[in-house]
């Protein structure tokens, strides 16, 4: 449907991805100089924490990455986009288990889904992706190099989305809402500020403050031919609302009101999912880009090139000193993997990053030559091909 | 009379009779609603006693055959896929019935073009590509916006803002393109029409677009525009036309009314606090449907004094589903004594009956 979707979902979900991320490498904070081996999860010290957000927002805002992000294009599936976010996660030293990933992608896309829903006007999805941006500014604010990547992209935003109308910000929400269709994974967080109830549906309020632009339901005025005002009464709305609360700013700086797209983790509010009670939603789980997906190739050539430019770091330390893990132990990340359920699978191409250090950084040499490639050509899908058998043989 | 209910868990006294309608059994589909203007469908055949629905997600329609005993329920899903070529992905945009004085169809718009099925949707009569841009362009190309005109017409709007008029005849698959109407310049929300050809009427089409501009028409052999009347910058995303009235509904949860060919308004209605989806009328009785994201569907009267040209707006009844965004909510008679509703993410059409 829109064609300017794409950035809003991708930074957006790479807001989330940055909240949690940085809260997981928080809580696994040890200070330097209590620093030890804790079972297989080594001591992440504030530096590292550091160089993981700004290796990972760099990659994000990659000059070239950016400028393919914003032309105009349908929407990503759900797995070529998962693909993606893989990638970006491990742009750093640190790694992920599959188990740990998956939660991580459940977890930013729900969030993400409740924004959208929440948003009291399509238009204020904008005023959520600034609320986004903020935070990443804030992340890298002692990073100059990369203070101003953010700031050329708060100018591309500003410049893409702040001329358009309603209307076009309504048909950029509905096809937001037609990828998060029939995702109702319970998230802890949700569930206990009970903005989620326990079927996974989020809760949306007929109370508080209308939106921007609307009035308070309630009044019917009748008119007269000439324009005078001639009856007015009052119904009854069923809710509880009171009047909007002031516009949010669409610059650089400002308040934006909203607390959507703010970060709502903090070291003391740890992230968890459920995954069981979830399979009762399975009849109704369709996946919207059914397989077999022709498109798949031509959207894994894209993320190539996307990606291509990008440098995977080699890490110092090769053994799993650097992983995250987004459970509370080993056991539960492992028993997350064995027990989610196949309807929830990404049926991602995996990589497993995790792995064979060395056939990672082959991989990124590989899909680095596919940078230098124009536009895309039907030739070019015996490259896509290639790559995909390579994906599959990891 | 005052009579206190519950809504929303709380009490209310209200001075409408708020058991006005009551649910009545949901009727399951296969897949949930997808967060589109109008989405739902509903075609009434009393010979057969039976009522079909249809509710769009993604690239897939689906269609219920509901009898009206309510023993009998039969399913049917049409893809959107363009004939003898193998892509994928074409979202569909909405899917309505048009009725006319010889025969039913069912018409589905999509990213890729317009499909025009029996109603039952057993077999595609018709298939008009748009022109799609080889690689996207900033504006989206779709078709939305779909109604029978007297009386023999199918019109659909485009995102460009023209509105394609076919001419469908009586049966058979020879439909044409008739006319190509170039008057709005943002993509066509929604259109309606009304007069069976019983009643001679001056206008019998308005067309709707996303500055919230309204184009008022008389069928023909060449269309003829008889009135636009300015939007506010905000979208109108449903619209309805009775008894030369438009009753519009915006982006903003406002509902106004609007004699069709002076442009003069009538009425303005704080309707909802949300973005309005979809609207209904019942011909029969005056009884208007209006829902919104704000998950309440209301039930309003409307009353046309010729004499005066004068309206008058009677708010009736509410209905929350709760947690719920509302995208479409239809009269399933034209006495509006049943409704049904969908909204996003729901895989069941809500049926309310009247006590």
């Amino acid at each position: 449907m829109s064609s300017r979707t794409l950035p809003l979902l991708f930074i957006n979900l790479g807001g989330e991805m940055l909240y949690i991320l940085d809260q997981r490498l928080r809580a696994q904070n040890i200070p330097a100089d209590k620093a030890k081996k804790v079972s297989t999860i080594a001591a992440w010290i504030e530096e590292d924490r550091k160089r993981v957000m700004n290796d990972i927002i760099t990659t994000m805002f990659n000059k070239k990455f950016l400028e393919e992000l914003f032309k105009p294009q349908e929407l990503y599936s759900k797995k070529a986009l998962r693909t993606v976010f893989d990638r970006l996660a491990h742009a750093s030293i640190m790694r992920l288990n599959q188990a740990s990933m998956d939660k991580l992608y459940d977890l930013m896309t729900m969030a993400f889904k409740y924004q959208v829903l929440l948003c009291p006007r399509p238009k204020d999805i904008l005023l959520v992706s600034f609320n986004h941006m903020d935070a990443i500014k804030d992340f890298v604010k002692d990073t100059p190099s990369i203070l101003s990547q953010v700031d050329e992209t708060y100018r591309q935003l500003i410049e893409m989305y702040t001329p358009l109308s309603s209307g076009e910000f309504q048909l950029i929400r509905q096809t937001l809402l037609i990828f998060f269709q029939d995702m109702h994974i319970r998230v802890s967080i949700f569930l206990k500020d009970k903005v989620q109830n326990s079927n996974g549906r989020f809760v949306l309020p007929t109370s508080g403050s209308v939106p921007h632009g609307t009035q308070v339901p309630g009044l019917i005025r009748i008119f007269s031919c000439t324009g005078e005002e001639l009856t007015r009464q009052q119904f009854n709305n069923g809710g509880n609302y009171n009047a909007a609360l002031r516009e949010g700013s669409f610059e650089i700086f400002g308040d934006r009101v909203t607390k959507l797209g703010t970060n709502m983790y903090s070291v003391s509010r740890p992230v968890e999912t459920h995954m069981s009670g979830t399979s009762k939603n399975s009849a109704q789980h369709t996946k919207v880009s059914a397989a077999p997906n022709p498109l798949a190739k031509e959207e894994l050539n894209l993320l190539a090139r996307l990606m291509g430019g990008l440098e995977v770091e080699k890490p110092g330390n090769t053994d799993s000193g650097f992983r995250v893990n987004l459970f509370a132990t080993d056991e539960e990340e492992e028993e997350a993997l064995i027990s989610r359920p196949d309807e929830l699978s990404y049926g991602v191409i995996n990589i497993q990053a995790t792995k064979d250090q060395q056939a990672n950084a082959e991989l990124a040499k590989i899909m680095g030559e596919f940078t230098e490639s124009g536009d895309q050509s039907p030739g070019a899908s015996s490259k896509g091909d290639d790559l995909l058998a390579m994906m599959d043989g990891l | 009379s005052v009579a206190i209910c519950s809504e929303n868990g709380g009490l209310v006294a209200s001075k409408e009779d708020c058991s006005m309608y009551h649910k009545e059994k949901s009727i399951q589909i296969k897949n949930s609603a997808s967060a589109l203007y109008n989405n739902l469908g509903v075609l009434r055949i009393a010979p057969r006693r039976l009522t079909y629905f249809t509710v769009v997600h993604a690239n897939v329609v689906n269609m219920i055959s509901a009898s009206w005993d309510g023993l009998n329920y039969s399913h049917r899903q049409l893809q959107s896929k363009e004939p003898n070529v193998a892509t994928s992905t074409s979202l569909i945009m909405q899917a309505a019935f048009c009725a006319l004085p010889s025969r039913d169809l069912l018409v589905v718009t999509s990213q890729k073009g317009i499909q025009m099925y029996e109603s039952d949707g057993s077999i595609m009569v018709y298939w008009h590509a748009l022109d799609t841009p080889e690689t996207p362009t900033e504006q989206a190309v779709f078709a939305r916006g779909i109604s029978a005109v007297w009386e023999n017409y199918i019109c659909v709007g485009v995102s460009s803002g023209a509105i394609l008029v076919f001419d469908v005849p009586s049966k058979g698959s020879n439909i044409t393109l008739s006319e190509v109407l170039e008057e709005h310049k943002e993509s066509i929300t929604d259109m309606a029409s009304e007069c069976s050809g019983s009643q001679e009427c001056i206008a019998n089409l308005v067309t709707a677009d996303d500055e919230g501009n309204l184009c008022v028409w008389k069928s023909g052999e060449e269309f003829q525009l008889l009135n636009k009347i300015p939007g506010f910058d905000m979208s109108c995303s449903s619209v309805k036309l009775w008894k030369g009235t438009v009753v519009a509904g915006y982006g903003t949860g406002q509902i106004r009314l609007y004699e069709a060919v002076t442009g003069i308004l009538h009425a303005e209605v704080n309707a909802h606090a949300r973005w309005i989806y979809s609207l209904d009328i019942a011909p029969f009785s005056g009884l208007l449907l209006s829902a919104a994201e704000d998950s309440l569907v209301r039930v309003w009267h409307l009353t046309m004094t010729p004499e005066t040209n004068s309206v008058e707006v009677a708010h009736l009844h509410n209905e929350c589903v709760t947690d719920t965004q509302i995208c479409g909510a239809k009269f399933c008679d034209g006495d509006g004594y049943a409704f049904a509703v969908t909204g996003y993410d729901l895989s069941e059409i809500i049926r309310y009956v009247q006590s």
